[in-house]
């Protein structure tokens, strides 16, 4: 049962507020694209052991997604953030490498 | 024998009777009793058989790690299984039964497995029933299902009489365990200002300390435990909870405690369990510790019991478990029960001492007063069957060669005590193993981990392993403190209790009694007492190569049972560890679930059930539909009439009548249930041409058009009419179970990927009435409710829509139609929607109208072959294979879903695809989901299929069976006859045909 703190609202949630809505910041790739590309974006999701950042939407609150970032071993929350960006801002992306030495930042 | 003692008795109230039944038999105990000290002070020994072998088993514990004394408690909508006489507090005519036996728990026809033990090892199951195939349905499964089960399940007819409820809760410290550890950390925390809530499982405080003749302060513990709660009362910020346990440590703080309301006392009128579910900052386990068994022959002979067990029920209850008590044991602390026992004035013929050397101050003091110690012995066997007789005394040692024998009619048994870590270790935290004091205990530099990286819980006292009452108080009021600090409190100026007992000696780690217990002895040496795990299986699981702990635990059922292995898993481990020749924390534990104790399925419901079940949805038409003959069916979270029933009528009827009433008159249809979304903004044209496989963008003002929308995997998701209102405003029908889906859908696009897109969107379902008159007659009826709009096909043809007024109501029509009759779906504010109702009914009456449900509705549109979410489509299903490549656009330059329908799986010409079908027979119905074969056999031995029914219906208007399908190559066949199979194998003949079986040029709507 985690607690995310909705950004758009304020609220710290309770998970049975929210809706998990699985990887973030994934590049839509849509008519005209690649094999490649559309497999890589309708099917390959990263499964990360450790930091990882995903969507999420406040379902049972104010309606509105962010994103969050999260330990997937610890389920330490970094942070959570606007859902109308496609990568993690990089204060956040500071805070986490000065917890955990050896995260290598946000790959796509 | 057990029987109730003259004196003594701490919690019990000798003054108060309480009469119950035990098997039909009237016994008495006292208030303050729990069932299983009063089964003991009625010698009620045998209470239960066990669950594979049927083997007569007694009380063994005195609290929730009993493996044994499970009851049925209660009769009819009270009863419930696999109750622990040992958490049970006795009232007034409590009924409690014993289980697992036939015909009754003296003669039992099941014990006859006991004899066979040596053909039931471990694996039996695996091992037996492979083969023949037939000998499992007829032989095996029908003996098994009759042995089975734990406990008999309640009647079906029975409902559960009692109520439950949820509590939520938040603190800043969670303290678990209401002994003396939990109680000095609680005042620490308390003292400090942080909101405190403690739980404590049983209905008193202070835990063992009274019992184990702990001092605090130079006084006795009760003293001290009476002066805490007094002062814990009197603070505001701390709330104290008895006979509620903490079953579960979740993650970032969360709790659930399960309180136990009127269990003992069923006249208190609410509740009877209450769920607590606790948000805190610090969650701070006390939860004592278990004391194990034993490994010897016979461990499990009604009389043998746990050393702290026999202790209890003489402190507490004042009830002796034997006369002659022979004592077992690996470490000091079973002196204290040999000590009490003399001291009461029973007879102990020996403490039989596995360790070589015993003199501590307990050993001494037991010397001193008469008692024999015998050091380096164990138990070769205990004798008996229904209840102990004696014992064989032999050399701890050697291989069990028997030396002596003493009879007694009881065993207090204690192979040291395992600290509680179950919370500790729900969310993850992890143990280490102390070889020294032979226990796992938690590792405070691995605890789980909070939402800010930090631990969240703590442990304090015995089940932070320190099993002597002055380290565990200590350990509690620093804890405490600690617990306070961390969730922002600075900690109070509380002095730190002095607790003390008597100094115990150093255990000596006993897994095995005998040392070398040779294999006879191992084939009658218990480890789980529920399920009937001896230490020869987990010997033979190691030996066929089980090495991890969740291998052999699962192979052998060792701590699968209602106790989860709260006295089996440790000695149960520790054999697996010395099978396998590795350490113990090399093997490990297996992993601790929640909850801690079972806990009943009532409180997980909470009040949800009945009509608080699940939230309804009521259309503005629903009331006059249930006093109309409305035979419901659920849709979503809607309720919809399947057919209005007529008096006297069958549903197969009403829907008949329903369909040719609209058919040749008209028909009124409720509709309300139909999404509706609002999109509106600069942008909505162009956000649903990405939603939409059509273009929606150019639809004029005043114009409807039909659409379809898919997932970004290509397949048919959700389809509806779609309006434009003005040039910004579109307003979106969805299907009845689809409009929050839908909306919802929309808004992750709007939110997640397209933030900069001007659009808005509003769900508005439940602003309108939507009210559909359908029927040839269809436009007279609107015509004579009054109404100074145009509704003529000329003002208002087939897929337009206007606003105005209709019978004084401010309505807007649309000419739609799913039926494929003239048709308009008025929409109208939903408080006025029953007034609506009810003027089309009085306008119709002359055209005999009548309102039609989803039956007539599906059927309808099945007879015009429109295709149905859910019926036509699973999910894997896109529009091409229903014949719609007339909604898909060829102009847009995407859309959500078009770049996965140019996969070559979904281009493949192969792919089943939709026709209508037409049975020979024409009264002959296809089952729905029904498989079409071409005769053939795959190479698997299956027939090979080439298509399946995906709505079917007897149509009463072409008076024949249609049917609607998806078939291989289906549109290239019509004319064909292909062949459907049956459940029962035979085949039913149908003819492809084209799936729009009446009017296919739409003259009927067109008018």
């Amino acid at each position: 049962m985690l607690i995310l703190t909705c950004p758009n609202c304020g609220i710290a949630a309770d998970e049975t507020e929210l809706h998990a809505g699985g990887e973030a910041h994934l590049t839509r790739f849509g008519a005209g694209s690649s094999d490649d590309e559309f497999e890589s974006y309708l099917f390959m999701r990263k499964n990360t052991r450790g930091v990882h950042f995903e969507r999420w939407r406040h379902s049972n609150g104010c309606g509105k997604w962010f994103h969050a970032a999260r330990c997937t071993t610890t389920l330490e929350v970094f942070g959570t953030y606007t859902a109308k960006t496609t990568q993690p801002p990089a204060d956040l992306i500071a805070k986490i490498k000065a917890k955990r030495p050896d995260f290598e930042g946000f790959t796509k | 024998m057990s029987t109730r003692l003259q004196n003594g008795g701490r919690l019990v109230d000798r003054s108060t009777k309480l009469d119950f039944t035990w098997n039909g038999k009237r016994l008495t105990g006292f208030k303050g009793d729990t069932l299983a000290s009063a089964l003991l002070a009625n010698d009620e020994l045998l209470v239960g058989r066990s669950f594979k072998y049927h083997r007569p088993r007694g009380i063994v514990a005195a609290g929730p790690e009993e493996p044994n004394a499970l009851v049925g408690l209660g009769q009819g909508g009270k009863y419930e299984p696999n109750q622990r006489a040992t958490t049970t507090e006795l009232f007034n005519g409590l009924t409690a039964k014993s289980q697992n036996h036939w015909p009754s728990l003296e003669f039992d026809v099941g014990g006859v497995n006991r004899v066979m033990t040596r053909f039931f090892p471990a694996g039996f199951y695996y091992k037996t029933f492979m083969a023949p195939a037939f000998a499992w349905k007829h032989v095996f499964e029908p003996v098994i299902r009759k042995a089975a089960g734990l406990g008999a399940a309640p009647a079906a007819e029975d409902r559960d009489a009692d109520r439950y409820e949820y509590f939520y809760a938040h603190c800043d410290v969670l303290v678990v365990g209401g002994g003396i550890a939990g109680l000095a950390a609680a005042l620490q925390a308390g003292k400090s200002g942080a909101k405190v809530l403690v739980l404590e499982q049983e209905n008193t405080l202070g835990g063992r300390a009274p019992v184990d003749g702990v001092t605090v302060g130079g006084k006795p513990a009760q003293d001290w435990i009476d002066a805490t709660t007094k002062t814990l009362h009197a603070l505001e910020n701390v709330r104290i909870r008895t006979r509620t346990m903490g079953a579960g440590v979740y993650d970032h703080g969360y709790a659930l405690g399960y309180e136990r309301l009127t269990d003992h006392a069923p006249e208190i009128a609410g509740p009877r369990h209450r769920l607590w579910r606790i948000r805190a900052k610090r969650i701070l386990t006390a939860t004592g510790a278990i004391e194990r068994p034993l490994s010897f022959a016979g461990n499990d002979v009604p009389g043998v019991m746990l050393a702290g067990a026999v202790r209890d029920y003489m402190a507490n209850h004042g009830v002796s478990v034997g006369d002659r008590v022979v004592v077992a044991t690996n470490n000091d602390d079973a002196y204290r029960t040999a000590i009490a026992l003399k001291a009461a004035g029973l007879d102990v013929p020996a403490v039989i001492d596995a360790r070589v050397v015993a003199d501590g101050a307990l050993p001494m003091k037991a010397r001193e007063m008469g008692i024999r110690v015998e050091v380096g012995k164990a138990i070769s066997s205990v004798y008996g069957n229904k209840r102990v007789t004696s014992v064989g005394i032999c050399s701890q040692a050697g291989e069990g060669t028997k030396t002596d024998e003493l009879v007694c009619d009881a065993v207090a048994m204690s192979g040291g005590w395992s600290p509680v870590v179950h919370l500790w270790s729900h969310c993850g935290g992890k143990l280490n193993w102390d070889t020294e004091m032979a226990m796992f205990r938690p590792d405070p530099a691995r605890p789980p981990l909070g939402a800010d990286g930090a631990g969240f819980v703590l442990v304090a006292g015995t089940a932070n392993g320190y099993l002597d009452a002055a380290t565990a108080i200590a350990d509690g009021h620093a804890v405490g403190a600690q617990a306070a600090t961390e969730a922002g409190f600075a900690a109070g100026e509380v002095a730190a209790p002095v607790g003390a007992s008597e100094a115990e000696g150093p255990i000596l780690a006993v897994w095995s009694m005998p040392q070398g217990q040779n294999k006879k002895l191992q084939m009658k040496t218990f480890l789980d007492y529920q399920n009937d795990v001896k230490v020869s299986d987990v010997r033979l699981a190691a030996q066929e190569g089980y090495e991890s702990v969740e291998h052999t635990k699962r192979y052998t059922t060792l701590g699968m049972a209602t106790d989860q292995g709260k006295l089996s898993n440790i000695n149960g481990l520790a054999v697996l560890a010395d099978s396998l020749n590795a350490d113990i924390p090399q093997v490990g534990t297996t992993t601790f679930r929640p909850p801690y104790h079972p806990i009943s399925m009532g409180a997980i419901a909470g009040e949800a059930r009945g009509g608080l079940f699940k939230v309804l949805r009521r259309t503005p038409i629903h009331d006059w539909t249930d006093a109309n003959g409305g035979f419901w069916e659920p849709v979503a979270d809607w309720r919809r009439p399947y057919c209005y029933q007529q008096a006297g009528e069958s549903v197969k009827d009403a829907v008949k009548r329903e369909i040719l009433q609209t058919r040749n008159s008209v028909s009124i249809l409720d509709a309300s249930t139909l999404g509706k979304i609002i999109v509106k903004g600069p942008d909505a044209g162009k956000f649903l041409d990405m939603l939409y496989t059509n273009m929606m963008s150019t639809l004029k003002v005043g114009r409807c058009r039909y659409g379809l929308m898919c997932s970004e995997n290509g397949f048919l998701s959700d389809d509806g009419v779609v309006a434009r209102l003005d040039d910004e405003t579109f307003l979106c029908h969805t299907t009845s179970g689809g409009s929050d889906r839908i909306h919802a859908w929309m808004e992750e696009w709007l939110q997640t990927e397209w933030w900069d897109w001007k659009v808005y969107t509003a769900n508005v379902t439940e602003q309108y009435a939507q009210i559909g008159i359908v029927g040839p007659n269809a436009r007279k009826v609107l015509e004579k409710m009054g109404t100074e709009m145009d509704l003529s096909a000329e003002a208002l043809p087939f897929m337009a829509f206007a606003d105005g007024e209709i019978a004084g109501i401010k309505a807007r029509p649309y000419r739609i139609s799913f039926s494929g009759e003239l048709s308009y779906e008025v929409a109208v504010p939903a408080a006025q929607g029953q007034a609506f109702w009810d003027a089309a009914l009085a306008a119709g009456a002359e055209f005999g109208i009548t309102p039609y449900g989803t039956e007539a509705l599906h059927v309808m549109r099945a007879e015009k072959g429109f295709i149905m979410i859910g019926d036509e489509t699973d999910g894997t299903v896109i529009p091409q294979d229903l014949g719609l490549n007339w909604a898909i656009s060829k102009k847009k330059e995407d859309f959500l879903g078009k770049r996965a329908q140019q996969r070559p799986h979904m281009v493949d010409p192969k792919r089943w695809r939709l026709v209508g079908l037409e049975t020979e027979d024409p009264a002959m119905v296809i089952p729905d989901g029904a498989y079409a074969v071409d005769g053939t056999t795959q190479a698997n031995g299956v027939k090979h299929m080439i298509g399946r029914i995906t709505s079917t219906y007897y149509s009463p208007t072409l008076e024949r069976s249609i049917a609607m399908g998806l078939v291989e190559d289906g549109p290239e066949r019509m004319g064909d006859t292909i062949m459907f199979v049956r459940t029962d194998g035979t085949t039913i003949n149908a003819k492809i045909v084209d799936p729009v079986f009446l009017d296919k040029e739409g003259a009927r709507q067109n008018v």
